[in-house]
């Protein structure tokens, strides 16, 4: 009786009279680690003659909060293996957090049960990297975008199905005719379009694309991104953008969190963040962006490389890498602090004006 | 792989046959069309025994006992009546080995379809849910495994022949055969189905079928298996010949069918005792029909596993 | 004479489909220390042309055509064991990922000192120095440990690293790099271009760079050559062609690029895709997704459909672009009349 309560509330709540100056999606201090050490009998040890459960874990995600405003688009920043992947994988219940909450709409949704979830799946919807393996080969387009609208509209008939799946495939830039075709049969970029199609089906507010341009070729990238730009006009949608190309995130963005092994480290409007970068991190990501402009790069070297998330360093996660690190910097955690801009940032040089 | 802007009709499903690289390949092997042409040959055979068959053997008031052990064609003092000459019993041997060939195939049939079905199952559940359903599927066929088949098989049909009598196992021996072998092997398609199935279930589009809120029930089947069906396919030639081989030599030890309703195996049995006595071709005949049929699919199986083979089959 | 010359290069592949040509016509030249950028999408032959250099197209891939001539030795015609002294020793290929490369059985000191003697007579532990110097060149913290480490021990970064300093290992004459940064992450790929740059610099190393990625070619490359669909559609000096493109795609391809558009307009986006090398369109390969293939007076140019372009010479640049020719025609015609 209570899911079907939650699952009509849900889904009753009239357009106009949503609460805009609430975040639509917010994320409380989000932690996720995964097991290193296999099943119970693996984590078994001798040590000094005892047994002992010995347990490693990768610290994906160590504290995230953001939250996420009705029509913007936040994008997600960060290098390969700085959790940016975990937390939208998160946000979409692939992966339940180790700690913290999330909260869509003003109702927490990290512990609901996959049914309990279905009307927010409807909601909020997904785009994949890529394009070569986030449709199944065994289906044809047809029926990869009827799937979710007989599930999210079992009332609907045969006839308004493939209405929608025409209408959903018109605005994607695919013919209608192709619906009998597989996947395989269709290059990167008409692919990606599909798989945008198939999220679009059930009319979602929000989307979560994670690296959605990274796997095509440049000329096909503008095609995409402009698609996903003209989806978000036309249909008043806010995303969550994962990316790792800041070229892409300095023309989309609406705002931008910088991530740094699993934790954010910088949020900011894009404007900001691009023409005053704070965090150290953020302006050594900034200086390495190859450009066309200029034939020598002048891009700020850091020391080292990124340390495994298995044993986290203390205090700032970047302070190995840091030029400007001190003795605090290798203690205590930095906490994200508003700056008089409004941009928030998590360093201790940039609150005790030493950078 | 390129659209021109002008809507295309999307070939039909025979178009897509004869455009596949299975069709491709099966055209420029001749091994592979030899085989399925013997294997299509005594599958046909068999299963039109009633039909080809001069005489038949399960009707005793056929049988004339005082023709037996009459050699095949090719040797003098044969009858006309007989081409491959008859058994002890005075059976056509012609006719019952078309008919042991029809009770071989169809318990090796039978014994993979019940591999297939508990094999998927458990390797699609254990792969797909993972943790305790997988450790305890796997755990399962991992015991199952370290008995033989034939072991398992020797001490049910024992049993149940100790325990029902004699005339009950005789009565039901095909079905007792297709569950026996067909318990024991699943462990095969489990482990199959498993690999394959942790190798899908991370891609992208098993995510995009949970991010709609798909059931796993409709997962795991709908989307998952069926892209775990190439090797199913390539294990199953094997089985098929691991099965009627099986049954060969359950039956060889008398634990099969019984001579009234022979299969390849017991008429290899029935026929040793005679080896002795010249009568060499009462057990070497359906031996080879035997060899033949399991060599024919197990080439098929080689082929099919050379074609499906992701690695070569991408280049 | 060019260190290295390549003229009308032609590659095939022999599929069940029929003969897909991979890349044709191909022809560029590169001088002692130049360094040059092959850049095209993907499909577009660039990896296609770079393995061919070396004669390591694999079957089903031929050379059928063309001559690709090394300090005056033609590579193509030459038996394998002839390739084998000019490949790693005078030529040395980096590809995208470094496991290629690697071998994940043999430590790091073990595969170059493997590599050194097969090339050069000498003793374990003056081969042992020369590796140690290069993975010293290639600023690798604490060298002598990375020796005795094995490839999954290193980050993909430092694994980069190595596969640089094996290349540089027999003091090669020119490096061919496949993408050699495109597997790793901005803040690292910035270094490793910086340091391939300071070294062939300093070495006076040739450079054939071989990438998707447009800044990074700007950045690094002195000449450029665009690949659409298995041919050069332009080449010329990076700055040049960087800066003002002659060729309809490279300009498509270069206005494509976010940084090159408003923050949140539309981008400038080429529409279509880059057609399959079995199915390539009559004409130029480019001209269903060209814009240009309109004439001023919004007639089509038909040679566009019909006819191949061949380059024309448009300032220290060349463009095989039918509109292009079309223009410096009139330029010209409009210089004689004054």
């Amino acid at each position: 009786m209570s899911t079907q309560a939650s699952a009509m509330a849900a889904n009753h709540i009239p357009a106009e009279n949503v609460d805009t100056a609430q975040p639509l999606l917010q994320i409380r201090d989000l932690k996720k680690r995964f097991s290193l050490s296999g099943d119970f009998l693996d984590q078994l040890r001798f040590k000094g003659g005892k047994l002992i459960r010995h347990q490693e874990h990768v610290h994906a995600i160590n504290g995230v909060n953001l939250e996420i405003n009705r029509g913007e688009a936040l994008c997600v920043v960060g290098e390969s293996g700085c959790g940016k992947s975990t937390v939208a994988r998160t946000v979409m219940g692939l992966l339940s957090p180790s700690e913290g909450e999330i909260h869509y709409d003003g109702q927490r949704i990290d512990h609901l049960s996959s049914r309990q979830l279905l009307p927010y799946r409807k909601r909020m919807q997904m785009i994949f990297q890529n394009p070569y393996a986030s449709l199944n080969p065994r289906m044809t387009i047809q029926q990869t975008l009827e799937e979710p609208l007989r599930l999210h509209h079992p009332k609907w008939n045969r006839q308004q199905i493939a209405d929608k799946v025409e209408e959903v495939m018109d605005s994607v830039g695919i013919n209608p005719d192709w619906g009998k075709r597989f996947g395989h049969e269709f290059s990167g970029g008409q692919r990606q379009r599909i798989a945008i199609a198939r999220a679009l089906a059930v009319d979602p507010e929000f989307i979560v694309a994670d690296e959605p341009i990274s796997a095509l070729d440049v000329s096909i990238q503008a095609q995409v991104l402009n698609l996903l730009m003209e989806a978000q006009h036309a249909r008043n949608l806010t995303y969550l953008f994962i990316t790792h190309d800041l070229a892409v995130v300095e023309h989309f963005g609406t705002r931008v969190a910088v991530m740094y092994l699993g934790t954010v480290c910088e949020v900011a409007t894009t404007a900001t963040l691009f023409a005053k970068p704070r965090h150290p991190y953020t302006q050594a990501l900034l200086s390495s962006i190859p450009r066309l402009e200029d034939d020598r790069p002048q891009h700020i070297r850091l020391k080292g490389e990124v340390p495994t998330p298995v044993n986290l360093p203390s205090g700032c996660v970047f302070h190995g890498r840091c030029p400007y690190a001190n003795a605090r910097c290798i203690q205590e955690i930095p906490q994200l602090q508003m700056q008089d801009d409004g941009t928030r940032v998590a360093c201790h040089a940039v609150e005790e004006g030493r950078l | 792989m390129t659209m021109t802007t002008k809507p295309i009709k999307a070939p039909s499903r025979f178009q897509r046959f004869s455009d596949s690289f299975l069709w491709y390949s099966f055209k420029r092997d001749r091994t592979a069309q030899l085989c399925l042409a013997v294997f299509i040959c005594l599958v046909v055979a068999a299963f039109a025994a009633p039909l080809i068959a001069p005489t038949d053997p399960y009707d005793l008031r056929q049988i004339d006992i005082l023709a037996s052990e009459l050699p095949p064609f090719w040797i003098d003092g044969t009858d006309e009546r007989y081409i491959l000459g008859t058994d002890a019993q005075g059976r056509d041997l012609w006719s019952i080995v078309l008919y042991g060939t029809r009770v071989s195939l169809l318990i090796g049939f039978g014994a993979v379809i019940l591999q297939a079905l508990l094999g998927v199952t458990f390797g699609l559940m254990a792969g797909y849910l993972g943790g305790r359903v997988d450790a305890f599927f796997m755990r399962l066929a991992d015991i199952q495994l370290s008995f033989s088949t034939l072991m398992v098989a020797i001490v049910v049909g024992a049993v149940v022949k100790a325990t029902m009598g004699s005339s009950f196992y005789s009565q039901y021996a095909v079905l007792m055969l297709v569950l026996i072998i067909g318990l024991a092997e699943w462990p095969q398609y489990a482990r199959t189905v498993r690999a394959s199935v942790l190798a899908e279930k991370n891609k992208e589009y098993v995510d995009a079928a949970r991010v709609m809120g798909l059931r796993s029930k409709r997962i795991m089947f709908r989307h998952v298996l069926p892209n775990t069906l190439s090797p199913i396919f390539v294990i199953s030639t094997v089985q098929i010949a691991n099965a009627i081989i099986s049954e060969a030599a359950l039956s060889f030890l008398g634990l099969g069918m019984p001579e009234t309703h022979p299969s390849l195996g017991s008429l290899i049995k029935a026929g040793f005792d005679y080896i002795q006595s010249g009568s060499w071709w009462i057990t070497l005949i359906p031996g080879a029909v035997l060899v033949v049929l399991v060599l024919s699919i197990n080439l098929l199986g080689d082929w099919l596993r050379d074609v499906m083979n992701p690695r070569l089959y991408k280049g | 004479m060019a260190l290295l010359e390549v003229s009308q290069l032609d590659v095939r592949f022999a599929l069940r489909q029929g003969e897909v040509k991979a890349i044709r016509d191909v022809s560029f030249t590169l001088e002692r220390g130049e360094r040059l950028g092959i850049v095209g999408e993907s499909g577009a032959g660039k990896s296609v042309a770079a393995f061919s250099l070396l004669n390591l197209i694999a079957k089903p891939g031929f050379i059928a055509g063309g001559s690709i001539t090394f300090e005056g030795q033609t590579l193509n015609t030459m038996s394998e064991r002839g390739l084998r002294k000019i490949r790693g020793n005078r030529i040395s290929m980096i590809f995208q990922d470094p496991m290629m490369t690697l071998n994940p059985v043999l430590s790091i000191g073990e595969q170059m000192v493997e590599c050194l003697k097969a090339h050069r007579r000498i003793s374990s532990k003056e081969a042992r120095a020369i590796a140690l110097d290069k993975l010293r060149q290639v600023q690798i913290p604490s060298p002598e440990k990375r020796l005795d480490q094995y490839p999954h021990e290193l980050s993909g970064g430092m694994r980069q690293r190595i596969i640089i300093a094996i290349a540089l290992l027999l003091d090669p004459d020119i490096i061919i790099a496949d993408e050699p940064t495109t597997a790793l992450d901005v803040t690292i790929q910035a270094e490793i271009m910086a340091l391939l740059l300071d070294l062939c610099e300093q070495h006076n190393v040739g450079l054939i760079l071989i990438t998707h990625d447009l800044g990074v070619v700007s950045q690094v490359t002195q000449r450029m050559l665009v690949m659409y669909a298995g041919r050069v559609i332009e080449q010329g000096p990076t700055r040049e062609i960087i800066n003002d493109p002659q060729h309809p795609y490279t300009q498509g391809l270069i206005n494509a690029l976010p940084q090159m558009a408003t923050p949140g307009e539309k981008l400038n986006q080429i529409r279509g895709s880059m057609p399959s090398l079995s199915n390539l369109p009559s004409g130029c390969a480019f001209h269903p997704r060209c814009d240009f293939i309109k004439r001023a007076d919004g007639q089509t140019r038909p040679v566009c459909i019909e006819q191949v372009p061949g380059f024309v010479q448009a300032g220290n640049c060349q463009a095989a672009c039918h509109m292009v020719a079309e223009l410096m025609e009139d330029r010209r015609l409009k210089e004689e009349s004054q």
